[in-house]
């Protein structure tokens, strides 16, 4: 078994969904120790995907939901309720032996539940708080509350994923539920190194808006700099995109909703598409990069015509064969249970839920050649490891524990 | 105060890429020196450029993902160049490239190579299907990581005769520099607690596969498969439409619509605050809503009686009301109401917001060489103890190539790398 890189860290985690738990589950799954604290006065419910579909099987209800069992694996469950005076004085000696406490409740929830980053500093010195929500801890928005999709559309990022003459599409998912867990696991990280070095914790506070804004750069330097802004006649098209590439669209294949991608960096490659179109293809007009962009809508009328009738498998393959980039629009079937590469990458690990059973969850793009990751245990049942946190790290008794319980401490 | 990784150095071989995962590394105070061939960069010839004159100092996707590095030439394809390559890499805590799988070995640059007399180091690759497998020679591009590995069967529109859409502004690459970023950070963790290096092989396919949210775990648990729907969350049950064009032209999203009696009583007052009440047809089911002493319910609403069209009457307010308002009034509305609404903004848009500029996110960054300060985008993070800003703009081509050199004891030999082409 590979060594566990942040064995030595301990995070006491209020974040849930996606955007905050995302975020502590990366840390989990390379070894830190994750304590996630769940209300028992709702079971769980702050966390509306707790009790959601999809579900294994015709069991419902808070220990059953799919999506929160894949956000949570390799974390420890306990319940804690904070509006209770003995709640409020529990909590302090989870904080005493963290590294990390980690939260994405609306802004100001913590300074209401009395554990603001001063609180919080005055229980553990050194300790890093991480806040995450749409619009930060100040500004006129503050008060605001946000989800994945309020967080792309004021960003930017809907706005800029569309087609010609549509409205914007958008991303038909939490896009930045990730993103926001990404750049949590980033920031904490940096922030225990910056510890190690100096001693010094910090408040990391994360404005989901904002981290989402930096993934649309280069359409605001042309802004910032040029004063050109992304509204035109025919709107954004993301699929043609603006790296200086074409051919570069996503194209019918044969049979129902079927898509292939192609896109030629060179003239060299289009040269060997444009082989594989035949004639048509050999218009002069389309031999330079410049010359394909000037006649943009008649080049990509031209292999949307070659790609219609083929499978858009034979197309990825035709093309990559000729190593040109191209690869079909898979289904999650597809690319989960039927791409080569995701099985022999270990994707999709199996975890063992103490109430689901045993059920495939995401892995980790990345393997690490001395602490790679392991996700093997799935997410926490209500409670589930009360005993070991109360019991063993916070030495209550059994008795303690059994009436904290019977008063809906926990 | 300096950045949080202000102590690190960090060697940067990457093109479009990886630059991201450089860059974020940078602006939280590593010494990133990014190495780029003779004629610089490819992104450098991308647009758009600077008053659109094309100059390999004046790309604004080059200054983007670029900031606070410092940037020199080497030509990794002679002996010379690789040498300098290594002697940089003896100075390095972390090398960061996204060279196509192979190319490290063969000019005896790869983590057996750099690490074997320097055991600290720690290396990231980031490839389009990782370092092994059956498709790990596949050419790629943000296109198609988009497209292969998940997001772009959840994007897109209602009418699926419309293609399935590529989020716009190079995603595909930048996920898989968070997880590089990510992932580079958890071996430096390892290294200050155990002094160890080690090598991190990052699959940009499976970064992209892995960030899909309930597209992967449906069929992981369920075995469904979600549908793409115009601006919202792709599923396997059809969800009503949310968003709308505003009163002028501009589109807003209007979220999940109120349950509660007292929401509902806020947008009838709302409706009445702008003179709308009696143009909206349906309000005496807003009444009927308000007068509810419990809280519409996802079941009753599916059972489809009475609270099925109270509840379909305040979608249809949400909609009238934004269809009569600028975006910009309905989303302050919305949520100055408590509902979680938002207005489809344009990047730019964003950037001149009021909430962003008051927080300080629009950030200024000087460029000495044009007499002039362009804003950028700013922190994705706040971290006070160590904060993050941008140190320079993006380097000119070759701006640090003498002074790197020196760093590494080559001084004396700039003049002959110059004239044998190893350097620009």
């Amino acid at each position: 078994m590979p060594a566990k890189a942040l064995a030595p860290i301990r995070i006491v985690d209020f974040s849930g969904v996606l955007a905050g738990a995302g975020a502590t589950r990366i840390l989990a799954a390379f070894g830190a120790q994750v304590i996630r604290i769940e209300n028992p006065a709702n079971n769980g419910a702050w966390d509306p995907i707790r009790a959601a579909p999809p579900f294994k099987d015709e069991r419902r209800g808070f220990n059953f939901g799919g999506g929160w069992n894949n956000h949570n694996v390799e974390k420890l469950g306990v319940t804690l309720n904070m509006g209770t005076a003995k709640g409020k004085e529990i909590f302090p000696r989870l904080v005493a032996m963290a590294d990390i406490v980690a939260e994405n409740f609306a802004a100001g929830v913590m300074e209401r539940l009395g554990f603001g980053y001063e609180s919080l500093q005055s229980i553990k010195p050194d300790i890093i708080y991480l806040s995450n929500c749409g619009f930060g801890g100040t500004g006129p928005y503050q008060p605001f509350k946000t989800w994945g999709p309020i967080v792309q559309a004021v960003s930017g990022l809907t706005y800029t994923s569309g087609i010609r003459d549509q409205p914007p599409a958008g991303w038909g998912y939490s896009y930045m539920d990730h993103g926001g867990a990404y750049f949590g696991a980033i920031a904490m990280l940096a922030a225990l190194h910056h510890k190690h070095k100096t001693g010094e914790g910090q408040w990391l506070d994360l404005a989901c808006t904002e981290s989402a804004s930096t993934l649309t750069g280069p359409a605001i330097l042309d802004y910032t700099v040029n004063g050109r802004g992304t509204r035109s006649e025919h709107g954004v098209d993301s699929n043609r995109g603006d790296l200086p590439m074409a051919p570069h669209n996503i194209y019918a294949a044969s049979g129902t909703d079927e898509w292939v991608s192609i896109a030629c960096r060179t003239d060299a490659e289009w040269a060997a598409l444009a082989r594989e179109i035949g004639e048509a293809a050999g218009d002069p007009r389309f031999a330079t990069y410049e010359g394909r962009q000037a006649n943009r809508n008649d080049l990509e009328t031209l292999v949307a015509q070659w790609c219609a009738p083929q499978d858009k498998f034979d197309v990825q393959h035709r093309l990559q064969a000729l190593g040109i980039p191209s690869a079909a629009v898979q289904t999650p079937e597809e690319r989960i249970d039927k791409d080569p590469n995701t099985s022999s990458w270990g994707m999709w690990p199996t975890v063992h839920h103490s109430a689901i059973g045993d059920v495939r969850v995401d892995g980790i793009p990345v393997h690490a050649s001395k602490t790679d990751w392991q996700i093997a245990r799935g997410a926490p049942m209500l409670g589930e490891h009360n005993d070991i946190v109360y019991g063993e790290m916070l030495g209550m008794s059994a008795d303690e524990i059994a009436s904290l319980k019977a008063e809906g401490v926990l | 105060m300096t950045g949080a990784l202000n102590d690190l150095r960090v060697i940067e071989l990457c093109t479009e890429a990886g630059a991201w995962a450089g860059k974020l590394l940078a602006d939280m105070g590593a010494d990133v020196i990014k190495v780029e061939p003779p004629t610089g960069s490819i992104t450098r010839t991308y647009a758009p450029f600077y008053k659109d004159v094309p100059n390999p100092d004046r790309s604004l996707f080059y200054w983007h993902y670029n900031t606070s590095k410092r940037g020199i030439t080497l030509d990794l394809t002679q002996a010379a160049g690789r040498e300098a390559f290594r002697k940089l890499a003896a100075t390095a805590d972390v090398v960061i490239e996204d060279q196509p799988v192979g190319r490290m070995a063969t000019w005896g640059l790869d983590y057996p190579d750099l690490s074997k007399d320097h055991p600290e180091l720690i290396m990231t690759s980031i490839t389009p299907f990782g370092r092994s497998g059956p498709r790990s020679s596949e050419q790629a591009t943000d296109l198609t990581l988009l497209a292969g590995g998940g997001p772009a069967w959840s994007c897109g529109y209602d009418d699926h005769s419309l293609p399935p859409v590529r989020g716009g502004g190079n995603q595909g690459y930048q996920t898989g520099c968070h997880w590089a970023v990510v992932t580079t950070l958890v071996a430096v963790m390892h290294r200050d607690f155990t002094g160890e290096g080690q090598h991190l092989d990052v699959n940009m396919h499976a970064a992209q596969n892995v960030t899909t949210e309930a597209a992967s775990y449906s069929w992981l648990v369920a075995r469904d498969t979600v549908q793409r729907q115009t601006g919202r969350h792709a599923s396997a049950i059809p969800s009503q439409p949310v968003q709308v064009l505003a009163g002028d032209g501009r589109y807003v999203t209007t979220g999940f619509a109120p349950r509660r009696p007292r929401q509902i009583r806020v947008l009838i007052d709302w409706l009445d605050e702008i003179n709308l009440k009696e143009q909206f047809e349906s309000w005496p089911l807003l009444e009927a809503g308000a007068n509810l002493d419990h809280d519409i319910t996802m079941q009753t609403i599916q059972e489809g009686g009475e609270e099925a069209m109270i509840f379909g009457a305040v979608r249809d307010s949400l909609v009238f009301i934004a269809e009569h308002v600028t975006a910009y009034e309905f989303f302050i509305g919305t949520q100055s109401r408590d509902m979680q609404c938002g207005i489809i903004y344009t990047p730019e848009d964003m950037i001149e917001d009021k909430h962003f500029i008051e927080r300080g996110f629009p950030t200024p960054v000087e460029h000495p060489e044009l007499g002039e300060t362009f804003t950028y985008p700013g922190a994705p993070y706040r971290m006070p103890a160590s904060p993050w800003q941008i140190y320079r703009r993006a380097p000119l081509l070759g701006e640090h190539t003498s002074e790197v050199l020196a760093e590494i004891g080559l001084a004396d030999q700039e003049s002959s790398l110059r004239t044998a082409g190893v350097i620009a």
